[in-house]
């Protein structure tokens, strides 16, 4: 068989090409894992924060930092508690030290002293991700290392994040953040690993004024599902489409 | 500071009245350096193509400069992504895995395109001197002669071929990839535009002008810096050979030709004005629309921001040199120095779009403010730092004068003579 250095080249480049083909892409399902993949999931959760029962105590906080280890003292957090003051001139004064994670024990904002007969009214805002149906942090990851699972929580893989900070620019409620240790991004997940397990998130736990509650919207027997569906609940910034899965009772216009 | 407490960009954001707790300027200057250097490599290639594809001739001897330049600048176009990513080691991935729902997936996708474009067109323009190195070199003494006739060996392939009707294909090979080259440089950088322009939950980038915004600024700063070295090396040289003295050809002493720079500049201007007119345009829409986030848009632009916008952006950058360009009398140095002001506009805007998209809380009640690391203590402050931004631009004329030693782009004719 004869073979010209040209014809050598064609079928080299040819057969590099085809072999380079990513068949590792493909991935080949048991007709379980597709049918699960199909049907429709028999969890969806959902997160309810009443705010009217919130104190601003920072417990809550303190315990997502230690059950998910994200460093205690770091200036970044995966839940945080905001404090609005809004007084009689219609001025929103708001802030969130440290998160929110030891309280709110100094009257001041930002060293800003706000006399008591000024305020009109005063409120606490625990927030956290809003594990959206819509997810601008899932669009925009180059590499899928962060992903919507079944039930409706996004996660992040840390083996897999390049550290670009892409998801973090698109998350419109800012609730993502490079882990200090990890150097990846981080951010709420429910607590996957307890609520997978039949537990309560950590959160939800902590809080002894049930200002924090975790339902499964898929089951219409939960009893936070039924709040969410028949009282009247608001989400933050729905003008972004996100689709956002965190649920408020008593939200002011005022909140950010 | 505790190691484990140094949060990602802790160190050079300062936050102002009410920002969220996680937010920080987590894109620095990097990727203030990202898009300018895409667009630098995007408007090199354009201004080359202007040459091999429309023949305009007054054009040609720039057209083979930017070209190499364009080759010289296309790896720093990926540096400051690579220098910026807190995970580096795991750069391959958008290649392994690419998620084709984000912007950035296709950046190694169009960027290897792309480079494979330069780099054949390259091959095709220049594959005649390559051959003619192989006989020239033949039997020159020492052992850097016989290394550089090895290196030339390789670069040709074995097409040594070099009857006129070879000749002839390289040529129109040239023309068919210079012109397949346009849109894809294009597409290359206006979609760096679309990795701002589609980002929702950011006020300021968010707009579809964006990616035809970064092409025009992208051309012109191309363009300006391809004219600077140009006419430095050229000025450079001329003023080398007359200082040796000795009888030289007049063409050598000339050093820049005026009506290259001339040609060079009509192009430069017409896409300045595009450029300017689409930003005036965006910044018009928004304060006419006065959507929820104008309050603390127009507060960062016409507040905070004014200096870097108004005076440093379009005043300096813009404006000057649009009229030290269109003046009549125009000279060389004055050419220089409008050059010079238009590359620092370009890097403005740039600055002002990714800087100033932070500027902001997605609060919209609060400020944040980027002090650039100047003296690093530590990898961190030094990649997304002043050092960091300055290797990042010196790279490309590094690796420009190591290309030039085997592809001369510049004065071809004197050394062949």
């Amino acid at each position: 068989m004869t073979c010209s250095r040209r014809d050598f080249l064609k079928e080299a480049v040819g057969g590099t090409l085809v072999a380079s083909l990513p068949l590792s892409a493909f991935t080949i399902l048991s007709p379980e894992e597709a049918k699960a993949a199909i049907a429709e999931a028999k969890v969806r959760w959902a997160f309810l924060v009443d705010t009217r029962k919130c104190i601003g105590c920072g417990l809550c906080v303190t315990a997502c930092k230690q059950e998910n280890d994200i460093p205690f003292d770091a200036p970044v957090t995966r839940t945080w508690v905001e404090r609005y003051v809004v007084t009689k001139d219609g001025q929103t004064h708001a802030d969130s030290p440290m998160g929110g994670r030891d309280g709110f024990i100094d009257d001041k904002i930002r060293d800003e002293e706000i006399a008591p007969e000024d305020i009109a009214k005063a409120f606490f805002v625990p927030k956290l991700c809003n594990q959206c149906d819509n997810p601008a942090c899932v669009q925009v990851c180059p590499v899928g290392a962060t992903y919507q699972t079944h039930d409706g929580v996004v996660l992040v893989d840390r083996d897999w994040c390049i550290g670009c900070g892409y998801c973090i620019m698109a998350c419109p409620y800012g609730v993502r953040f490079f882990h200090p240790e990890h150097k990846v991004a981080d951010k709420c997940n429910f607590c996957y690993h307890r609520i997978t397990k039949g537990m309560e998130p950590a959160c939800v736990q902590s809080c002894a004024f049930g200002a924090r509650r975790i339902a499964n919207l898929r089951d219409p027997d939960d009893p936070v599902t039924k709040i969410i569906t028949t009282e009247r609940v608001a989400v933050l910034k729905d003008e972004y489409g996100t689709k956002p899965h965190v649920f408020y009772l008593g939200l002011d216009a005022n909140v950010r | 500071m505790n190691e484990e407490l140094i949060v990602h960009g802790i160190e050079w954001t300062l936050k102002e009245l009410f920002v969220y707790p996680n937010e920080y300027i987590y894109w620095s200057i990097q990727i203030v350096m990202y898009p300018y250097m895409t667009g630098l490599v995007a408007g090199a290639f354009v201004l080359s193509s202007l040459y091999h594809v429309f023949g305009q001739k007054q054009l040609k001897e720039i057209a083979e400069f930017s070209l190499v330049f364009s080759l010289a600048l296309l790896p720093v176009a990926a540096l400051p992504l690579l220098l910026h990513l807190q995970q580096p080691m795991r750069a391959m991935e958008p290649l392994l895995t690419p998620h084709f729902t984000s912007a950035i997936a296709a950046f190694g996708i169009v960027f290897t395109l792309y480079g494979l474009i330069v780099v054949s067109e390259i091959w095709f323009v220049y594959r005649a001197y390559f051959v003619a190195q192989i006989d020239n070199l033949q039997g020159a003494p020492g052992f850097w002669n016989a290394m550089r006739r090895g290196v030339y060996r390789a670069l040709t392939f074995g097409a040594r071929d070099v009857s006129p009707e070879a000749l002839s294909v390289d040529k129109k090979a040239a023309k068919i990839l210079a012109g397949v080259g346009i849109p894809v440089a294009c597409f290359l950088h206006g979609y760096a535009g679309f990795i701002f322009g589609s980002v929702k939950a950011n006020a300021l980038w968010m707009s579809p002008l964006m990616p035809v915004i970064f092409i025009m600024s992208a051309v012109v700063s191309g363009i300006a810096l391809c004219m600077l070295t140009y006419i430095i090396i050229m000025e450079w040289q001329a003023f080398r050979q007359r200082r040796r003295g000795g009888a030289v050809a007049a063409r050598e002493t000339k050093g820049a030709e005026v009506e290259i720079i001339t040609q060079s500049t009509r192009y430069l201007l017409g896409f300045l004005i595009a450029a300017i007119s689409l930003e005036l345009l965006d910044l018009i829409f928004r304060g006419y629309t006065a959507m929820k986030s104008w309050d603390i848009l127009r507060s960062v632009m016409y507040g905070k921001d004014f200096l870097n916008i108004f005076v440093l952006q379009y005043g300096l950058g813009n404006l000057v040199p649009f009229v030290l360009l269109v003046l009549p009398g125009r000279t060389m140095k004055r050419t220089v120095v409008a050059l010079l002001l238009v590359l620092f506009g370009v890097f403005m805007m740039r600055w002002n779009v990714v800087i100033g998209g932070q500027a902001f809380s997605l609060s919209f009640s609060g400020y944040m403010h980027y002090h650039i690391p100047i003296i690093p203590h530590s990898l961190e402050t030094f990649k997304e730092g002043v050092f960091g931004a300055l290797t990042v631009i010196a790279t490309p004329f590094v690796l420009f004068w190591f290309i030039n030693k085997f592809v001369p782009s510049l004065g071809r004719k004197v050394q062949q003579s």
